[in-house]
C-alpha cells in the first residue's frame, strides 16, 4: 500500500509538470490551430537561461522570475517574427516552422552551453516532505508550485478584461474583432504566456531530468499525451489530463511486470494513439464538427 | 441633417471575383436605413466593407473621416456596432460575458455595469439567462443578445445583418419594435440589411435597393413601400 500511495504521490508531482506542458501546448493550439512542437525546447532553453543567471550569482528565485519575464517576451517575439508572417500558410508550412523552430533552439542550447548534462539546484530541498517518507520536499514543491499557477491563471482569463478578450479571440476571432479586440495581439500574448508557463515546467522539472539540451524530449511527449486525453481544446482537460498521465504513467511502470522505467515513454505514445482512435475529442474536448 | 455614413463608388472582390460594383449611398445621423436586395446582391458585402472585412476599394467616410484601409478591431473604435449574418455569439461564454465583450474597448467600468442592467430592461429574457452558456440560447434570444452586445459599444451608428433571419415571424416583430425603440430613444442611428422588405420598409426611414452589387434605386422608405412597380420587380411582395 506504501508503494501503491508513493507512486501516485509522485506520479502527482511528475504530472504537474505534464499538466504545465499540456496547458502551454492546449494555449498555442486554441490561438493558432497547431501544436507547438518547439514547446519543450522554448522551456529547455529558458531553464538554460535561469541556470547562467545563477552561475552568474543570482539567487533562485530572481532568477526565476527574470526567466519568467525573458520567456514572455521570447514567446511573443517568435510569433511575431515567424508565425505570424505563416498565419494563413497551410499546415505543413507551419509544421516546418515548428520543426526549425525545435532544431534552431536545440543546437543553439548545445553551442552556447554544450551537451554535457548539469546539476540544477531546487529551492526546495530534497528531504522528505513534512517528515514523510511518501514524497519528498522538491516533489511537494513542484505539485505547489504548479497549483499556483494554475490559480492564477483561472483568475486571469476569469475575471480580467484581458483574459475575457483572450478568450473571445481564441473561440471567435471574427466577433472578437467586431467588438473591438485586437486578435493578432491577443495570440502574441497566448505564445507569451504559453513560454513562460513552459519555463516554469522545465526549471521545475530540471532537477529531477538534469540539465541538459535534450531534457525535454521526453517531457513533451508526456505532455501532448496529457493534451490530447484531457482534449486539445479545453485548457482544464490539459490539466487533468496531466495529471493523470503523470500517474498513469507511474503505476504502469511500478505494477505492469516488463514496462519498468525503459518502456514508460512508449506507453504515453500508445496512450496518444488509443484516446486518438477511441474519442479524438478528449476527455473534456467539444467535439469538432464542420460543414461540409 | 447631416450625413453620418457616406459611401462612394465601393467595390469590393472576394479574390478575383468583384461583389460589388462602384455602389454609393448615404445615411443621415439619427435614420434608421435599410439596404433591401435578393440573395447575393452584395448586402452583406457591403456591412463587411464598412468594417474592412473584405477587401475594397473607394471611399467609405464616417463623420467626415475615411475609415478604409483601418482594420476592423480599429473601426470599432469609431462607434460602428456590427451585429454580423449568424449572430457571431461567443457561445461557449456567458450571456453576461457577451455583454461585457460588447463593451471591451470601454475604460468607464461604472457605466457598463449600468449599461448591463440597461441591457436586461431592454430584453429581460438576457437577464433570466445571464450567467447560462450563450449557445445554450434560442435563435431569438442569440439574436436579441446580439443586438445587446453591440449597444454595449454605445455605438453611433448600428450595422445590423438580417437580423430577423431564422427567426419565428412573432420574435422578428419584437425585435424590430426595439430596434426602433433604440433608434429613437439612445439616438443610435442604423443601417440593417434584410431581405424581408415588407418589414424592414415599416421600420425605416430611408431605402436603398441592391441589385448584383449596385444601388438600383433609393429614396423615402414609405414611397418606396407604396410604389407597386418597385416592389413587384425589386422586392418580390
Amino acid at each position: 500500500m506504501e508503494l501503491f500511495t508513493n507512486q501516485v504521490l509522485a506520479g502527482i508531482a511528475t504530472g504537474a509538470i505534464y499538466a504545465c506542458m499540456a496547458l502551454a501546448v492546449v494555449m498555442i493550439y486554441q490561438a493558432i490551430d497547431h501544436l507547438n512542437f518547439a514547446q519543450g525546447e522554448m522551456a529547455m532553453f529558458s531553464t538554460f537561461i535561469s541556470w547562467q543567471l545563477m552561475q552568474w550569482g543570482l539567487s533562485y528565485w530572481t532568477a526565476f522570475v527574470v526567466t519568467l519575464a525573458f520567456s514572455f517576451v521570447a514567446g511573443i517575439a517568435i510569433e511575431r517574427i515567424l508565425f505570424k508572417p505563416l498565419a494563413k500558410a497551410p499546415v505543413l508550412t507551419n509544421v516546418a516552422g515548428f520543426i526549425a523552430l525545435f532544431a534552431i533552439i536545440n543546437s543553439s542550447a548545445g553551442l552556447i552551453w554544450d551537451f554535457t548534462i548539469k546539476q540544477y539546484p531546487t529551492p526546495f530541498g530534497s528531504s522528505p516532505f513534512l517528515g514523510s517518507q511518501l514524497i519528498s520536499t522538491h516533489q511537494a514543491g513542484m505539485i505547489g508550485v504548479t497549483v499556483l499557477l494554475l490559480l492564477g491563471l483561472y483568475f486571469f482569463f476569469q475575471y480580467t478584461r484581458i483574459g475575457l478578450a483572450m478568450r473571445a479571440a481564441a473561440s471567435v476571432p471574427e466577433s472578437a474583432r467586431l467588438v473591438g479586440i485586437n486578435t493578432s495581439w491577443m495570440i502574441a500574448l497566448g505564445w507569451g504566456m504559453a513560454t513562460a508557463i513552459g519555463s516554469i515546467a522545465g526549471m521545475l522539472i530540471a532537477p529531477v531530468v538534469f540539465l541538459e539540451p535534450n531534457m525535454m524530449g521526453g517531457v513533451l511527449i508526456y505532455g501532448f499525451a496529457a493534451a490530447v486525453l484531457g482534449g486539445l481544446s479545453s485548457p482544464f482537460g490539459a490539466v487533468v489530463g496531466g495529471f493523470l498521465v503523470g500517474v498513469f504513467e507511474n503505476l504502469a511502470g511500478t505494477y505492469i511486470p516488463g514496462v519498468g522505467n525503459e518502456l514508460k515513454l512508449p506507453i504515453a505514445l500508445a496512450l496518444i494513439i488509443s484516446v486518438l482512435v477511441v474519442k479524438p475529442a478528449g476527455l473534456f474536448g467539444r467535439q469538432i464538427v464542420k460543414r461540409v | 441633417m447631416t450625413q453620418l455614413l457616406n459611401v462612394k463608388d465601393l467595390r469590393a472582390y472576394y479574390g478575383q471575383v468583384q461583389a460589388l460594383h462602384g455602389l454609393s449611398f448615404s445615411l443621415n445621423e439619427g435614420s434608421l436605413t435599410t439596404l433591401l436586395g435578393a440573395n447575393g446582391a452584395g448586402k452583406t458585402t457591403t456591412l463587411r466593407a464598412i468594417c474592412n472585412m473584405v477587401r475594397s476599394t473607394g471611399g467609405i467616410e464616417f463623420d467626415g473621416k475615411p475609415l478604409n484601409n483601418r482594420s476592423t478591431e480599429s473601426i470599432v473604435r469609431f462607434g460602428i456596432a456590427h451585429v454580423p449574418q449568424g449572430r457571431g455569439t461567443f457561445t461557449t461564454m456567458t450571456v453576461e460575458e457577451n455583454l461585457q465583450l460588447g463593451a471591451i474597448t470601454r475604460k468607464d467600468s461604472a457605466g457598463i455595469v449600468s449599461d448591463i442592467e440597461r441591457m436586461y430592461a431592454h430584453f429581460p429574457v438576457l437577464k433570466q439567462r445571464h450567467t447560462q452558456q450563450a449557445g445554450t440560447l434560442s435563435g431569438g434570444e442569440q439574436q436579441m443578445l446580439a443586438v445587446a452586445r453591440a449597444l454595449m459599444l454605445r455605438p453611433r451608428l448600428m450595422l445590423l445583418d438580417e437580423p430577423s433571419f431564422g427567426l419565428a415571424p412573432l420574435v422578428v416583430r419584437d425585435l424590430f419594435g426595439i430596434l426602433g425603440k433604440i433608434n429613437r430613444e439612445d439616438k443610435v442611428s442604423i443601417l440593417v440589411v434584410e431581405q424581408n422588405a415588407q418589414l424592414a420598409l415599416e421600420l425605416a426611414d430611408q431605402a436603398y435597393v441592391i441589385e448584383t452589387g449596385r444601388i438600383v434605386m433609393s429614396g423615402n422608405a414609405k414611397d418606396i413601400a407604396n410604389n407597386e412597380e418597385i416592389r413587384k420587380s425589386y422586392l418580390g411582395y
